[in-house]
């Protein structure tokens, strides 16, 4: 009988090695439980292991040893199609570089995030509209996203993300290629989201950003050495 | 966790594939243009090939297999040979012989008028020759009356379709006179040209009566045409050239003109071969140019593919969408090729004044490349995308 009330996330000595000559420890024994409704920072140097960690979190690569559950289900148990099935419909992914597609539509960018989930494409629609409202972005969705400022493109991604009422989101600098004021903007709608009760992962190098967050967790070479917090009991 | 797998719709799996197309529209065009000059050549030569073909076919049958020729045998110590005088009598009294005629060469210049020189004879020569010529050989006039019965011992001359150009014949609304050796001969007709027997193009007829009356020819056949029961062609020719001359059966020479025709078409078919092999040449660089494009998206769509990961999709969902964009390129080449070559050959074949036939098999066959050509040139490429992995596509991208 499992936990009725599982973390959203949990690593359980997670660890990471990249084959090669000398193999590459991206991720040493590291475990962590990130709490239901929890908004956490990671950060650290360029090639600590943060991406790697949130990607392995994300079931987009799987670790070499140690085991993730998302919300108290085993990942190593599941076949390729099982883990595109956990990232297309509990998974929200925001990437620095927003990745949109540009011959298409805001919306439809954001109705993408439903695209395999076999949803029919009013629905998607139907539901990207309504996301596009909450961040703001109600007025653009006609728009390609060529027309569109790099906050604005953020903004979409993290749109597309939450478009499928995920169990997390997990943003990999979302603030990355952004101006300051772009950046804030970012930054705040992670909080909003927060405050409505997501769970919320975000890797950032900005100190201000990640000590503005109510936990922290900060990796180095593989190993998570601080963590600030730990699941509210 | 009870999660209900990925699924793509098929109607999405489609519009994925074509919204990937349209994003790219000069690229796609491009190489979908590869494939579609490819099949489009392949649909030309082979209704070219055929419309060209059954032209000739029509021709041959209209003018009959079943024509023979006699001539005297231009063989060794043939010299003066000619045919002799009772050549058309004793052919005739051949069963299986449906129908004879000859010519009799006449000594004599053609010319518009007595003024011109007598060496300017423009290459046309004159025989004799009586008024079933036209039915043995299947002739038709294009002015006028062949000669008969009637105009058969007097100066009055038919002109073959050639000799009439030449001599400026065009038309018979005034009488037409020429001046033959030394006197005025009326032109009462003027013909078509005759498929086979190209020689009576360059010449004037006159009756063979009228040569011996007026020009004292021989009346020894320069040609005799036999026209020969169809289910006894072989037969009859083995008996023609002792019937006309037992004396000397090896000096009368045989020839079924419609064979060159057929040599024809056995020849055009030789073409037909090398332009359909230069056809699946294009063909194939039209598919290398698909799996170019394709390989190439690939490597610049990594991001993308990392993002459909990320967003649900399975190796089989991107293996899908890459074959579907190779498989779409193809197929909207091949269609355009098909067009395209339909228009080729109606184009050239009512040029030609030929009957446009576009064989099935060029159509079916030519849409079939396009598609299989799509398939092995996008087979690869979508293997290729489906084994990115997600987190290298999303970083390098």
């Amino acid at each position: 009988m499992p936990d009725p009330q599982p973390p959203a996330i949990e690593l359980r000595g997670v660890s990471k090695i990249y084959p090669g000559s000398p193999p590459i420890k991206a991720l040493d024994d590291v475990s962590v439980q990130i709490g239901r409704g929890q908004m956490v920072a990671v950060v650290g140097q360029s090639g600590s292991g943060k991406s790697t960690m949130l990607n392995v979190m994300g079931t987009l690569d799987q670790p070499t040893s140690g085991s993730v559950l998302i919300e108290g289900t085993d990942t190593s148990l599941l076949t390729d199609n099982q883990l595109s099935a956990i990232r297309g419909r509990r998974v929200g992914f925001v990437f620095q570089r927003f990745f949109l597609l540009s011959g298409i539509a805001v919306i439809d960018n954001v109705a993408n995030g439903l695209l395999y989930t076999g949803a029919t494409r009013p629905h998607r629609r139907e539901a990207a509209e309504a996301v596009l409202e909450r961040v703001g972005l109600g007025a653009r969705k006609w728009h390609r996203p060529n027309e569109l400022s790099g906050g604005e493109m953020q903004r979409v991604a993290i749109a597309r993300a939450l478009v499928g009422e995920p169990a997390f989101v997990l943003a990999d600098e979302p603030t990355g290629n952004l101006d300051s004021a772009s950046s804030n903007s970012i930054i705040e709608l992670l909080f909003s989201l927060h405050d409505e009760g997501r769970t919320i992962v975000v890797i950032t190098h900005n100190e201000a950003i990640a000590a503005a967050m109510p936990r922290q967790l900060q990796i180095l070479d593989g190993r998570l050495v601080r963590d600030t917090g730990t699941i509210p009991q | 966790m009870n999660l209900a797998p990925s699924r793509l719709r098929p109607s999405e799996t489609a519009r994925v594939g074509l919204g990937s197309l349209a994003a790219r529209r000069l690229r796609s065009a491009l190489s979908a243009l590869g494939i579609a000059i490819g099949i489009a050549s392949l649909v030309a030569v082979l209704g070219l090939s055929d419309s060209s073909k059954s032209a000739l076919l029509d021709q041959i049958g209209a003018l009959g297999t079943n024509l023979l020729t006699i001539e005297a045998g231009s063989g060794f110590g043939a010299g003066d040979a000619a045919l002799p005088e009772t050549s058309v009598a004793t052919v005739s009294r051949v069963p299986t012989v449906e129908a004879t005629s000859a010519v009799y060469a006449v000594d004599a210049g053609v010319y518009r008028n007595d003024l011109v020189p007598e060496d300017l004879t423009g290459g046309i020569s004159v025989y004799g020759t009586d008024p079933g010529l036209l039915g043995a050989l299947n002739g038709d006039i294009a002015l006028g009356s062949f000669l008969t019965e009637a105009t058969r011992d007097h100066p009055v001359a038919v002109v073959g379709a050639v000799a009439a150009e030449r001599l400026g014949v065009r038309n018979l609304d005034q009488p037409v006179r020429l001046y033959i050796g030394d006197r005025w001969v009326e032109v009462a007709g003027v013909l078509e040209p005759f498929a086979l027997a190209a020689n009576l193009d360059r010449a004037v007829l006159i009756g063979d009566r009228a040569a011996e009356r007026y020009y004292d020819a021989e009346l020894a056949p320069a040609t005799v045409y036999v026209r020969v029961d169809e289910d006894h062609i072989d037969a009859t020719r083995d008996v023609l050239a002792a019937t006309v001359d037992p004396e000397n059966p090896e000096e009368a020479e045989i020839s079924r003109p419609s064979d060159l025709l057929e040599a024809r078409s056995a020849a055009e078919s030789s073409f037909t071969s090398l332009f359909l092999g230069l056809g699946a040449v294009a063909l194939l660089v039209g598919g290398i140019g698909v799996a170019n494009v394709m390989v190439i998206g690939v490597i610049e769509r990594r991001g993308e593919i990392g993002l459909r990961r990320a967003i649900g999709a399975t190796r089989a969902h991107i293996r899908r969408q890459f074959f579907t964009e190779a498989l779409t390129l193809a197929t909207l080449g091949g269609t355009a090729g098909v067009l395209l070559g339909v228009a080729v050959t109606y184009g050239y074949s009512l040029a030609q004044g030929w009957r446009v036939i576009i064989p099935p098999v060029a159509l079916i066959g030519g849409f079939a490349a396009a598609v299989a050509i799509g398939v092995i040139a996008g087979l690869y490429p979508a293997i290729r995308a489906a084994r990115v992995s997600p987190t290298e596509a999303l970083r390098s991208a």
